[in-house]
């Protein structure tokens, strides 16, 4: 593998509730190589979007970087000074969030936030940019880009805006776009859609995705390789196709087996799920050792009194589990 | 628990004031109406009269421990018809919408457009002046607040789950309104009426003091304040304790107010998932 | 499944549900038509699955069903009882036959009343038993939704989203009703809770013999617990039929762009010429003709002008598609059979 684009070492991300510190985020490591594609998987509280923020260097109180090194073409991005910073974001790293209305100016014309990528961060000035503005938003399949230009956000739909975001995160050719649960608002058939055109775009212009959800199956069919998430640490990560195989990690394992797959009551008739017991654990109550210990089945003294290193697995993958396999 | 300093404050002088106003009969030195003697007018603070007497010679202490019955009494049953006027109509216009809710809003806003003190002014011209007549002008004149307020959560409660279950379930409107409506819109109501009370005792002053409100010789707050302002420049302490009684009580109640909006606001309240 | 010689516990008939919209202020006066023309039966002791993405109408049909919005013309059976636009739903009656499992398990329970109340005062309000009964009722429900005795005192904020759905069921559950409209059980839910409630929900049908409809966006989840499914598409049914012949034999190109559209590592390359294109358009102005021609990959000029019917394809499966009869190979192209 060549030199990674983005490396993010031991992250650790500490958030401070009541006068005490917890960490939301632990000892997280993965790189993403430019062009590649990277999945972060995992449920609400696991930490994959702090994570994304952290690589923003958007962490905000009471959140706030507890340890470890996020580095950009070999550059450290949490020593640049805030007006190196502000640049990174946009014209290298861009992000594109669930709910695209929260994330557009909702005074402001599509066309205009479009072109003021263009002129913010490639100099380009505003008569050329409305051009450029334009040619992205046909880009995105936006029909008739010309009359859009001039909507304001609330006039477009789910997923016409969430075109609209991809357009301005886009816009200067970043070298790596996040993706947070970009999809989750629309409907099914958009979905498809929408994420049909993010690996299309980015494969045009070579931009690396972070992309962070819930839904394994989304992102192990977009994705080459995917990291799985659980209480702020990664437990296993592998290729897309080896996670779906052969999962190591008890949680990836379970995960899979408990999601009634599509065709599946075709070909072994309906059989019951199999249930992960237990709940998700709050940030400010991880369990001590292994985390995933109380929901385990698999669980024994060792996983209470360690916790599990990371295990190498072939061709880059990792786990993180006394009991893989 | 950060200390809550308006909240504990606050809580402290409205306090005073209510066990004052109870035990008045008690830490009374004198009786507030018929221990007049004219020998003893205006004099000022000392041994005898702690806060001196008026121009018949009466205990100003014992008046303004009386006072605060009445002062009392007027602000929170006044503010209590606000408020039950306020959430009956608010909630119903809110919850069941239609022409109901244009006519409630359009009252609404028409009272906002009178000032209330004018219009209890003209209640009370034409009931002429008594606590009953004092009572039905500024409970019948100050309840548009509680009405907007509690209109707008219902507005923003009404879809939730749990309302829509209730309905599935068979409840009754008014069963819904009571049991799943409004338990969940009475913190915001209660900051609302703790700072309407205030306003309310503030109203019955200034309607005493022209001379509308409690018939002179009992004593009220407002009353003293509009016996006393012949002699404002010559005997002060016949108006700076009536006044000192008010400012505590309405200070006490505004604090209290927006400590328990603190308190009672969901938004900070922390939610557990 | 003999659903076919029984009555059914639901029947809906030719059932609309139009809201006017605007007026004399607000614009020219439209008619968002949400449910359009829809008929449906459930029969004792079936699940059926309703399938469709935002604006098709079936939240509005969920609604209708449970009496909170009348309809504009046709009628809904749910037993012994009608409800139609002459005839309003009698809610106290209704509440014994039909109850609702909610979406969001954190809006759908009053925060300010415990488990206890939440159960116990339905119960009451229905007159059903006296104090004691009240309370073996009330434990017998939470352990049968998996709760603990000694949770009935707490409050909605102590518990997890997948124990408050759990809460939500027990709700659903209390007056013993025959039908259980699901919306969206599981969606709202962590990825790793939701197989706890679904194999929840379908021990409950099979033990206590209750109907359900499931409405869901999630295919798989339909898959796994419908014995029928419908599919909607702008206030429309555009197919429905046993959940095999949906699921392995599907007639309607929007039956199949959904399916195409489910991630899912073992059929990543199978589907491309299937998804539908573009958005869906507005229900306040639904494209004439067939309302899916505009994302259609078969669409004819037919399509435009004239609005197919839903018609057998096989005894139980209906499509509304002109090309209903041609199957179509996996990219899409038409095959004759």
């Amino acid at each position: 593998m060549s030199a990674p684009l983005l490396e993010v070492e031991n992250l650790s991300i500490a958030l401070s509730q009541g006068g005490k510190s917890y960490k939301a985020v632990e000892d997280v490591s993965f790189a993403i190589a430019s062009g590649e594609t990277l999945g972060l998987v995992g449920e609400s509280g696991c930490g994959k979007s702090i994570t994304a923020l952290a690589v923003m260097g958007l962490l905000r109180q009471p959140l706030s970087l507890g340890g470890g090194r996020i580095t950009l073409d070999g550059g450290d991005i949490h020593n640049l000074p805030p007006a190196k910073l502000r640049q990174l974001r946009g014209k290298r790293i861009a992000m594109i969030f669930q709910e695209p209305m929260t994330a557009l100016n909702p005074l402001s014309t599509v066309g205009r936030q479009i072109a003021e990528m263009f002129v913010l961060h490639a100099g380009a000035g505003w008569s050329e940019a409305t051009d450029r503005t334009v040619d992205a938003l046909r880009q995105v399949h936006v029909p008739s880009p010309e009359r859009r230009v001039k909507d304001f956000p609330h006039q477009l739909s789910g997923g016409m805006r969430q075109r609209v975001m991809i357009a301005i995160a886009l816009a200067c050719s970043p070298d790596l776009l996040i993706a947070d649960e970009p999809t989750t608002a629309l409907d099914v058939t958009v979905q498809a859609e929408i994420v049909d055109l993010m690996q299309e775009l980015c494969a045009a212009k070579g931009t690396a995705i972070l992309m962070i959800s819930h839904d394994l199956g989304l992102v192990a069919n977009m994705c080459r390789r995917v990291a799985v998430m659980y209480a702020g640490r990664i437990v296993e990560q592998q290729a897309a196709d080896e996670i779906f195989e052969r999962p190591q990690h008890p949680y990836t394992r379970g995960l899979i087996a408990s999601l009634p797959r599509l065709g599946a009551r075709i070909v072994h008739g309906r059989q019951r799920l199999q249930e992960i017991s237990g709940v998700v654990p709050a940030i400010t109550a991880f369990p001590a050792g292994c985390r995933f210990r109380p929901r385990c089945q698999r669980a024994t003294d060792i996983c209470q009194s360690n916790d599990p290193p990371p295990t190498p697995l072939p061709e880059d993958g990792l786990v993180r589990c006394h009991h893989h396999g | 628990m950060k200390f809550r300093a308006n909240l504990y404050i606050g809580g402290a002088f409205f306090a005073t004031a209510v066990i004052v106003g109870v035990l008045a009969p008690v830490i009374a030195t004198h009786d507030p109406v018929f221990d007049a003697n004219l020998m003893n007018a205006e004099l000022p603070p000392g041994w005898e009269y702690p806060f001196g007497t008026d121009a018949q010679g009466r205990d100003i202490y014992s008046r303004v421990v009386h006072g605060a019955r009445i002062s009392l009494t007027v602000g929170l049953v006044a503010q209590c018809i606000n408020s039950i006027i306020g959430v009956s109509l608010g909630l119903t216009a809110g919850y069941w919408g239609g022409w109901w809710d244009d006519l409630v809003s359009g009252l609404t806003n028409l009272m906002l457009a009178i000032p209330s003190l004018i219009f209890a002014l003209a209640i009370m011209a034409i009931l002429g002046p008594g606590l009953v007549s004092l009572l039905i002008a500024l409970g019948l004149t100050s309840w548009s607040y509680s009405c907007r307020l509690a209109r707008a959560q219902v507005l923003s409660l009404k879809s939730q789950g749990y309302v829509q279950a209730a309905k599935i379930l068979g409840y009754s409107d008014l069963r819904i309104m009571f049991t799943q409506l409004l338990p969940n819109i009475l913190g915001p109501l209660i900051v609302i009426a703790t700072l309407g009370a205030g306003g309310s005792i503030l109203a019955e002053a200034a309607l005493s003091f022209l001379g509308l409100g409690i018939r002179p010789p009992y004593p009220s707050w407002g009353s003293m304040l509009s016996d006393a302002r012949e002699q404002i420049t010559t005997a002060p302490w016949l108006s700076i304790f009536p006044g000192l009684a008010i400012f505590i009580t309405v200070l006490g109640l505004n604090l209290l107010g927006d400590g328990l909006r603190d308190i009672l606001d969901p938004q900070s309240r922390e939610r557990t998932s | 499944m003999a659903e076919a010689d029984q009555t059914p516990l639901l029947a809906i008939d030719n059932l609309a549900v139009h809201y006017p919209i605007g007026g004399t202020f607000r614009g020219p006066r439209r008619v968002l038509k949400a449910v359009d023309g829809i008929a449906l039966t459930v029969a004792p002791g079936e699940c059926l699955g309703l399938v469709g993405e935002s604006g098709c109408g079936k939240s509005t049909l969920a609604m209708t069903i449970m009496g909170l919005v009348p309809p504009t013309h046709g009628r809904i059976r749910i037993a012994d009882q009608e409800i139609s636009a002459a005839k309003k739903a009698d809610h106290m009656h209704l509440a014994r036959t039909v109850q609702m499992v909610f979406q969001d398990p954190y809006a759908s329970l009053n925060p300010r009343q415990t488990v206890r109340r939440t159960l116990a005062d339905p119960l009451r309000l229905h007159g059903i038993g006296n104090k004691t009964e009240v309370e073996h009722r009330v434990a017998d429900i939470m352990a049968k939704v998996g709760l603990r005795p000694e949770q009935a005192d707490r409050y909605p904020h102590e518990f997890s989203g997948g124990q408050r759905q759990r809460i939500g069921i027990a709700r659903a559950l209390i007056l013993r009703p025959r039908l259980v409209l699901c919306d969206e059980p599981v969606s709202a839910l962590d990825v790793s809770i939701r197989a706890q409630i679904i194999n929840l929900l379908l021990e409950l049908k099979d033990d206590l013999g209750l109907s359900y409809v499931m409405i869901s966006h999630d295919l798989g989840v339909v898959e796994h617990v419908s014995d029928r499914v419908a599919v909607m598409y702008l206030g429309r049914i555009v197919e429905r039929g046993g959940w095999r012949e949906i699921f392995e034999d599907p007639r309607h190109p929007y039956t199949r762009a959904l399916i195409a559209a489910i991630p899912d590592a073992f059929r990543r390359r199978a589907v491309a010429g299937q998804k539908a294109r573009g958005e869906i358009p507005s229900a306040l102005a639904p494209p004439p003709g067939c309302h899916f021609h505009t994302r259609c990959p078969l669409a004819a000029d037919q399509c435009r002008s004239d609005v197919p019917l839903l018609e057998p394809v096989a005894p139980g499966h209906l499509a509304a598609c002109h090309f209903r009869d041609r199957a179509t190979s996996l990219h899409g192209e038409l095959v004759e059979p």
